[in-house]
């Protein structure tokens, strides 16, 4: 980093970020964004769920296409597996988040990444959900998450980058800390 | 128990580790009243005699009732004698206690369900300053410094303290899990003779669908009031109570609660209505409209739409929590290997099916749905006593000592 010559490229548009936190500093109204997804029920366990439009900067938009996700529980639930399980897609969602937020920090300190990998796995005792022992959560036990990062930085910046990226990521605040929920039926 | 074994000449001494009612000398509040009418109190050959059926005993004149009870069916009592250990003795069992051993053939273990305060893990982290308290050695507020209380748990007896608490000008903040909610009165008529009668506290445990979870279900938010008034989470809110979700941890001295607050009540309100249909439904069945008055509905239990879902436990606000998570039996004492991975007796309807000749009273839905009320230690006791006795019949010696 002492090389000022050198160009950082991981990819992510800092300028464009940072313009942005510049941009929506006083205008809280268009920072207010709204993220959607839709979940049709197939048979059984599956469900087949869509993701197009979103609302921010105060307008609707759309993605360039609409992503499909299909969700199920593996053959031991007896379930017939056409996708991945709703847990599974909390731990995309978690590692995904953590790992966009690694590349976006380590461009804005330029650091260059050459490859970034994360193991996440999730424990959980079924005894939870399957109404076995109320004294054991439905949800995750703990959540581990593994990062092998192959980087132009020392072991200890890496590790600030991680440190940061969980600092500043979405979906780790959603896991770890407590959300209101309100499901209705229309 | 006792009255039943005297009934029929079985030789039997009745231990007990203080005085006659000893939970309900040493382990209840001031204020506290029963939560069922003085006319459900009925025990074998005893009931209530006073001129106020539909009032709620207060805790001296409990205390009054089981100690009149003692002496009418002249029960064999052994006061200030606490069981250390209870083992099998082929034959038999081996009672030990602090003022001597006893051999005998059957052991009825009525030690209770109550015994330790059911206080969640997460209290480790309560931060040292603020004053922790279970529900057991609370008597009235001025135990409680001035300041904020959280309540943890909004069954009957969370519910109860909160208001108690609140009114004592101590804001309090009442943590909700799951909980169950009932008009004191409905159609002009106690819940609890809504329940005797339309024979739901009769309900057995070889007959409902899922004995586990019915064994798990917390109490009803009830209270014994002179007015009969309803105290659900809507009362408390009325008086400045401030609902919050389940208490889910602590973390560097921030609290953090649940966002299922909406959902445990919309559960709890779906599952009265559910409770009401039957009442209504058994009136219908049994020609008693034109006797009672006619069916409501309570309002929704109140929600704010973005319930708080975490508090700084460091800035004084909250001086002390209390803990109304429930209580859970104790067998500490009991070598008998019959416990389960929670330390809970496996039984069928009180009877301890893995180790002959031991029983057991006074758990939730024993046999009945009604078992953990006074109301249900005389069924209970009749049930299993005529057990004990084909028991008896088929081994040899009585008891001795």
């Amino acid at each position: 980093m002492a090389d000022t010559e050198r160009k950082v490229e991981n990819g992510v548009n800092v300028a464009a970020l940072l313009d942005a936190r510049e941009a929506l500093t006083d205008a809280a109204d268009a920072a207010q964004f709204t993220w959607r997804a839709s979940c049709t029920w197939k048979n059984g366990t599956h469900s087949h769920s869509t993701v197009e439009g979103y609302f921010g900067l105060g307008e609707e938009h759309k993605h360039k296409t609409t992503f499909t996700f299909d969700a199920d529980h593996p053959a031991v639930f007896a379930s017939e597996d056409l996708g991945a399980a709703p847990v599974e897609y909390v731990l995309v969602g978690l590692a995904s988040c953590l790992t966009a937020g690694i590349a976006a920090i380590a461009q804005h300190r330029e650091i260059q990444l050459r490859s970034v990998t994360a193991t996440i796995e999730g424990g959980m005792n079924i005894q939870g959900i399957l109404g076995i022992d109320s004294d054991v959560r439905n949800g995750f036990d703990g959540i581990k998450v593994s990062y092998e990062i192959d980087a132009d930085a020392s072991k200890d910046d890496i590790e600030a980058l991680v440190a940061q990226s969980q600092k500043r990521s979405a979906v780790y605040d959603i896991v770890t800390n407590p959300t209101n929920v309100t499901v209705e039926v229309i | 128990m006792s009255a039943c074994l005297s009934e029929r000449a079985i030789d039997h001494v009745v231990l007990e580790r203080g005085q006659v009612a000893n939970s309900w000398r040493t382990e209840r509040w001031d204020s506290l009243t029963l939560l069922t009418p003085n006319w459900q109190s009925r025990l074998p050959g005893y009931g209530y005699q006073g001129d106020d059926p539909d009032g709620y005993r207060t805790m001296p004149e409990t205390i009054d009732f089981i100690d009149s009870y003692a002496r009418v069916i002249a029960a064999p009592v052994r006061t200030e004698t606490t069981v250390t250990s209870v083992r099998p003795a082929n034959p038999g069992y081996v009672v030990v206690t602090d003022q001597g051993e006893w051999r005998c053939q059957t052991v009825v273990l009525a030690s209770g369900a109550c015994n330790i305060p059911r206080v969640p893990a997460l209290a480790e982290a309560v931060p040292s300053h603020i004053a922790t308290l279970t529900p057991d050695r609370y008597r009235n507020p001025d135990q409680l410094e001035d300041g904020g209380v959280l309540m943890v748990g909004a069954s009957a007896t969370g519910t109860q303290l909160a208001d108690e608490i609140h009114r004592s000008g101590r804001p309090v903040t009442l943590s909700v899990g799951e909980h169950i909610r009932a008009p004191r009165v409905y159609r002009g008529k106690d819940i609890e003779w809504w329940m005797d009668a339309a024979g739901v506290h009769d309900e057995r445990y070889d007959e409902i669908e899922d004995i586990k979870r019915a064994r798990k279900v917390p109490s009803l938010q009830l209270a014994g009031t002179p007015g009969r008034t309803t105290l659900d989470l809507n009362a408390l809110t009325d008086i400045g109570v401030k609902l919050i979700g389940r208490l889910a941890g602590i973390n560097d001295g921030k609290a953090q609660f649940s966002g299922s607050l909406r959902n445990q009540c919309a559960l709890s309100d779906l599952k009265m209505g559910r409770l009401l249909d039957t009442f209504d439904e058994w009136a219908t069945d049994n020609g008693l409209d034109g006797e009672v008055e006619a069916p409501h509905r309570l309002p929704p239990t109140w929600v704010e739409d973005a319930p708080p879902l975490g508090m700084n436990m460091t800035d004084g606000a909250i001086r002390t929590i209390v803990w109304a998570t429930g209580f859970r039996p104790d067998f500490s004492w009991l070598d008998v290997p019959v416990l389960d991975r929670k330390d809970q007796v496996r039984h069928d309807g009180g009877v301890v099916t893995e180790s002959p000749g031991l029983y057991l009273m006074g758990m939730q839905f024993l046999r009945r749905r009604k078992s953990a009320l006074i109301d249900g230690a005389g069924p209970d006791a009749r049930d299993l006593g005529a057990h004990l006795a084909s028991y008896l019949d088929g081994v040899a010696a009585p008891a001795s000592r």
